[in-house]
């Protein structure tokens, strides 16, 4: 399969850096997959996402977007329609005072015909969850309500991938449920190719890859069940594991034959009850 | 206490005033003033003023609303008032007590200018009561369009208006969470002499516009990845239908003008 992003040895520094944020960095991201980007504070992993869809473009090397390179002013719209963005404060994103005109802000300015433009919006809010909602005030939501709507934003230009940058950094816990399980629904059931860029390691245990970074370069790159167990090296890159791998590890060193792969907590469950039983 | 704050005052209803096309209503609003500024007798005010409380009565806006919507106003209608009553010259003198003179001519106008300036708030009051925010932006948008052709950016002016009605809630929050840390750290931001008070409020603003400035930012970046490329080539979701009830409505102003300038002939 033909990957939908490819990354290509890309560095890059910021202007006023004095090391590179990314530094040779390469990744494939195929189809209809979840991928999970970690890394402490300045690893680059937000510098890595804003490449994505052109924000920045980088230094050395390049990134493919079906085919287009990101540096091609000529394709930049249609490279920002393909890979959608969501950011960290759901506040700053939202552009209208309806939830249903700021869902329908992205094909407007697309140029989308207005019949077109209402089933899209329709079709996203109901995607999220959020349709009862669409003739509401935003800033009467909650956090983790805004913040799907700023995901149904995006799904009203019909991207290719969606790209959350710490979506769920400012939500209490209720509204990152809400908002990490409306994302897998997109990914399982829509094919739409997710790349989740967080601190939180429950919800990069949910992803079908996890991409671990330090300083600009990629360190760990496997299926949760491959990462995660390595706790070691995730702590010395100052990651934690999940809880569900650290019970795992702890009764594995307690005597207990469990597959340390099991890092979803439906999986561990099952792991942990399959082992009491025996 | 910023919360009580209500801007664009709008209350939802589902009455053949609301249901107008924004730019009918803002058209008419127009045409109600210039009327209104027409009006030169005892009989025209009443006119407008019945025309005021059918479109009242017609979208079901509670003569109290519109009270309390006046209220701020009291000092410019005494001011308007006390202007004209004293300061007219004439010679029809009512009343005189030292330097100080009422005339005819004075009273007359003074009763008018107060007509007037109520009249006149009334009418755009009943404009914003009845027409979302949104709406009128839109309907502002469309009417205003053909000043695109000199290189005006209507759309440009428009989506600011929207963004800025988007935000006011927000940064009110904000400014009550600064107050609340302010406040936390012994800011005293009740007492002391108005100087005293302006001072206290440094603290308050700085924050609120470094923080704005940030959102601003972000928000730019948020509307650069929907794919926002300026006014040129976009389309609406909603888009303005003007019905057989505008072209009543048009009507209805067609004979409200023509009324006024037969009752400004007939000097009644």
């Amino acid at each position: 399969m033909d990957p939908v992003i490819r990354i290509e040895n890309v560095t890059y520094t910021y202007p006023d850096g004095a090391r590179p944020a990314l530094d040779g960095v390469s990744l494939d991201i195929l189809p209809g997959t979840f991928t999970a980007v970690l890394g402490s504070n300045g690893s680059g992993k937000s510098t890595l996402a804003k490449h994505l869809n052109a924000i920045l473009l980088p230094g050395a090397g390049r990134v493919l977007v079906d085919g287009m390179d990101t540096a091609d002013e000529k394709d930049l719209i249609a490279i920002r329609r393909r890979v959608g963005m969501v950011f960290q404060n759901p506040d700053n994103q939202i552009v209208a005072n309806v939830v249903e005109d700021d869902v329908a802000f992205a094909p407007e300015n697309l140029g989308v015909e207005s019949a077109e433009i209402r089933r899209r919006v329709d079709a996203a809010l109901k995607q999220v969850g959020m349709y009862d909602f669409r003739m509401h005030a935003p800033h009467l939501l909650s956090g983790g309500q805004k913040q799907r709507v700023a995901i149904a934003g995006v799904l009203a230009m019909d991207p290719e991938v969606l790209v959350l940058d710490e979506p769920t950094a400012m939500l209490d816990p209720r509204g990152r449920r809400e908002v990490i399980a409306s994302v897998e629904r997109l990914c399982r059931d829509r094919g739409i190719t997710v790349v989740l860029i967080t601190h939180h390691m429950d919800e990069a245990a949910r992803a079908d890859r996890v991409i671990v970074m330090d300083r600009g370069r990629i360190v760990m790159d496997g299926a949760p069940g491959q990462v995660f167990p390595q706790a070691d090296r995730l702590r010395a890159l100052r990651l934690t594991v999940p809880e569900t791998t650290e019970l795992i590890l702890r009764l594995r060193a307690a005597g207990l034959d469990l597959p340390p792969e099991a890092v979803t907590p439906e999986a561990c469950a099952d792991a942990v009850k399959e082992a009491l039983c025996h | 206490m910023l919360k009580d704050i209500t801007l664009g005052q709008y209350f939802p209803g589902d009455t053949p005033v609301h249901n107008l096309d924004p730019r009918t209503k803002l058209l008419l609003t127009v045409v109600y003033i210039a009327g209104l500024f027409t009006v030169n007798t005892w009989g025209g005010y009443a006119l407008v003023f019945a025309a005021l409380c059918a479109v009242m009565a017609v979208s079901r806006i509670r003569p109290r609303a519109l009270v309390k919507g006046l209220k701020p106003l009291v000092f410019i209608i005494v001011f308007t008032a006390v202007l004209n009553l004293f300061f007219t010259a004439g010679d029809d003198i009512l009343f005189q007590w030292r330097f100080i003179r009422v005339t005819q001519t004075g009273l007359k106008r003074a009763v008018a200018m107060v007509l007037r300036v109520l009249f006149l708030v009334s009418g755009t009051f009943l404009l914003t009561y009845t027409t979302s925010p949104l709406a009128i932006t839109d309907g502002l948008e469309k009417l205003l369009g053909p000043l695109k052709k000199l290189h005006v950016p209507v759309y440009e002016l428009s989506l600011m208006m929207c963004i800025a009605l988007r935000f006011i809630p927000t940064l009110i929050e904000e400014t009550d969470r600064i107050m609340s840390a302010q406040k936390a750290r012994g800011a005293d931001l009740e007492t002391g002499t108005l100087p005293e008070r302006a001072k206290a409020l440094l603290p308050l603003l700085i924050p609120l516009f470094i923080s704005s400035f940030r959102r601003a930012d972000e928000l730019a970046l948020a509307m650069e990845c929907r794919c926002y490329n300026g006014g040129e080539g976009r389309t609406r979701m909603k888009q303005l239908h003007m019905t057989w009830r505008d072209a009543a409505a048009f009507v209805l102003g067609a004979l409200f003008v023509g009324a006024i300038l037969l009752l400004r002939r007939l000097g009644i």
